[in-house]
């Protein structure tokens, strides 16, 4: 149950940030003024029907995120009672520490107007809880586990690619960073800058600047990059790596996304930033950041297990859990 | 509250509400954001005998823009309330008389200083939009909001020198009050609830300001002889300024033309 569980929590968190994205794309941060309470509501005591205009976004967010931070609440302490594993179990405490941060960064935001920095922040920080809950929901999988425990007793040495583990760390970095520029465009209000698609003003290089244009420029160059990446992991996977399904189904998916996003990328400033379009960009991006991640963490899975062999980790829960019985005790 | 105790509360309340304002604590007054102010100078009285009249005309030159309807389905009261609302953004009408342009002395004054009124200008939420769209206010002189909607607006003024401040007002009937500290020409205000709502507010430490009316017309009465720069404002059209010398008793008449 732990893992379709973690796993609802992933999927939860991806439909919080494009509950998020809609807030953004619809500029209704500010349109409930106060925080946590609504309109001096309690949150969930907030009338539907009043659910109107910029406040249906606003407060929908709200309600999701509550649901979410609650779902992480109750995945940190299944875990804590449940995990052998002590870094899984310190994956839950993140993921926990993160989203009340989230929180937070989401409430200082409203009552301080929005200022660039704290939504910058806030839009970043759930790309990392995210990353997170998906964690979680990776590593505490049957198809994950399994591999572990044959891992351990019989994975071949030649299964560790040091080159594909590092171009997957590369790119899942500079997809996190891609992402984060986008955030600070969408924030400064940079989202248009650059009116025109695939050119900038019609040429290849803007012909004029200033810090908004420079922002969107940047967030184009970084799409270019992060294709090159995503192509050079895809490509490595398929030429090296193709027998093995847990890494060529994310290259395979990552490859949708990919063409996916940058289409939404261009019908964002086509359409002008229509706000159902730019919240998809929003979420396809973390979706897209954490395929590559699951992509990365495979491709180390060899390391995850002579780590946790080395460190004989469970020791501790097994001595609070005497009842507990490892996971293959029994095969 | 400060920002340290907000932080607190908010991480205490990530799932539970921290006990915050109720409707009726909604229903406050905001305070002026400066603090404790300096005793004001004495005002300078004008003598009415000899008092001076600015008056003038806005036009557009060019095609006129034509009102735009707005969507309103994001909220069935708006849609039911004021089903024909237009954009209120340009307003051109007969021989391109412009409305909605906010006219005003931006200097001349030297270090004149006026009464503050005491009497409110009142800001109404009716209909789904803002009465009036463009205003001028003294500083210290009591702004009254209201919402006569009988649905849910915040009141965002996005002040740069004045402080921004964004409250709401969910019940139909109430009512707040601002004041702002220093002059500022223009404050935008907005409802983030209904993102077409939006009203200019032009902040002055003198009397001297009008806002064209249909016609295009305004006048700028009781100002003492001397030379003053007008500057004409216009939300989308931007800024002009003219110069121009009233003697005793002296009206003289300015025209703004703003081109498409």
């Amino acid at each position: 149950m732990l893992p379709v569980f973690a796993a609802l929590v992933a999927a939860s968190t991806a439909l919080l940030i494009f509950a998020g994205g809609l807030v953004t794309s619809t500029a209704s941060g500010l349109s409930v003024p106060d925080w946590p309470n609504t309109y001096g509501w309690f949150m969930w005591a907030f009338p539907i029907s009043k659910m109107v205009g910029g406040i249906f976004y606003e407060h929908l967010h709200r309600l999701i995120a509550s649901t979410v931070g609650f779902l992480i609440v109750v995945l940190a302490i299944w875990l804590w009672k449940a995990e052998p594993r002590g870094w899984v179990r310190k994956l839950g405490y993140v993921a926990l520490a993160a989203v009340v941060t989230q929180g937070v960064l989401g409430g200082i935001t409203v009552l301080w107007y929005l200022p660039d920095a704290i939504s910058i922040a806030h839009a970043s920080l759930a790309q990392i809880v995210f990353c997170l809950t998906t964690t979680i929901a990776l590593v505490t999988s049957r198809g994950w586990q399994q591999s572990y425990v044959v891992s351990r007793i019989s994975l071949p040495e030649s299964r560790r690619d040091i080159t594909l583990e590092r171009i997957a760390v590369v790119t899942t970095a500079v997809i996190y960073l891609q992402i984060v520029i986008g955030a600070t465009m969408r924030h400064t209000g940079a989202g248009l800058a650059i009116p025109d698609f695939p050119f900038a003003f019609g040429r290849l290089i803007p012909p004029v600047w200033d810090s908004k244009i420079a922002i969107h420029f940047a967030h184009r160059v970084g799409a270019l990059t992060v294709t090159l990446l995503i192509l050079a992991t895809i490509g490595h996977v398929f030429f090296h790596h193709r027998r093995r399904r847990e890494l060529r189904n994310p290259a395979i998916l990552l490859l949708i996304l990919l063409t996916l996003q940058i289409t939404l990328g261009a019908l964002t400033v086509l359409s002008q930033k229509q706000f159902i379009i730019n919240s998809l960009h929003v979420v396809n991006g973390a979706l897209v950041l954490v395929t590559s991640l699951v992509l990365t963490l495979r491709a180390h899975r060899a390391r995850f297990a002579a780590s946790a062999a080395g460190t004989g980790s469970a020791v501790g829960f097994a001595e609070r859990n005497p009842a507990y019985v490892p996971r293959g005790a029994n095969a | 509250m400060t920002r340290l105790s907000l932080a607190a509360c908010a991480a205490a309340a990530l799932v539970i509400g921290c006990g915050g304002g109720n409707q009726n604590q909604q229903q406050s007054s905001v305070p002026a954001s400066s603090g404790a102010a300096a005793p004001a100078p004495a005002a300078t009285a004008v003598d009415p005998a000899t008092a001076a009249t600015v008056t003038g005309k806005v036009k557009f030159e060019g095609t006129p823009p034509t009102p735009q309807p707005i969507k309103l389905s994001s909220d069935p009261y708006c849609q039911k309330a004021n089903p024909g609302l237009t954009t209120e953004t340009e307003i051109v009408g007969k021989d391109g008389a412009i409305e909605n342009v906010f006219v005003y002395v931006k200097d001349g004054l030297g270090n004149r200083t006026f009464p503050t009124p005491s009497q409110p200008v009142v800001l109404d939420q009716k209909g789904c939009h803002y009465t009036p769209h463009v205003f001028g206010i003294q500083v210290g002189q009591p702004l009254q909001i209201v919402n006569s909607d009988d649905t849910l607006h915040n009141v965002h003024g996005l002040a740069k020198a004045n402080k921004e401040f964004n409250q709401g007002q969910p019940i139909q009937g109430m009512k707040m009050t601002h004041t702002f500290s220093t002059k500022e020409v223009m404050i935008p205000f907005k409802c983030d609830v209904h993102g077409w709502m939006n009203a200019w507010i032009g902040v002055l430490d003198h009397p001297y300001y009008a806002v064209t009316s249909a016609d295009g017309s305004f006048s700028l009465k009781g100002l003492p002889p001397g030379t003053y720069t007008i500057e004409a404002w216009h939300e989308k059209l931007g800024t002009q300024t003219q110069t121009v010398t009233v003697g005793e008793k002296e009206t003289k008449d300015v025209a703004f033309t703003f081109k498409a």
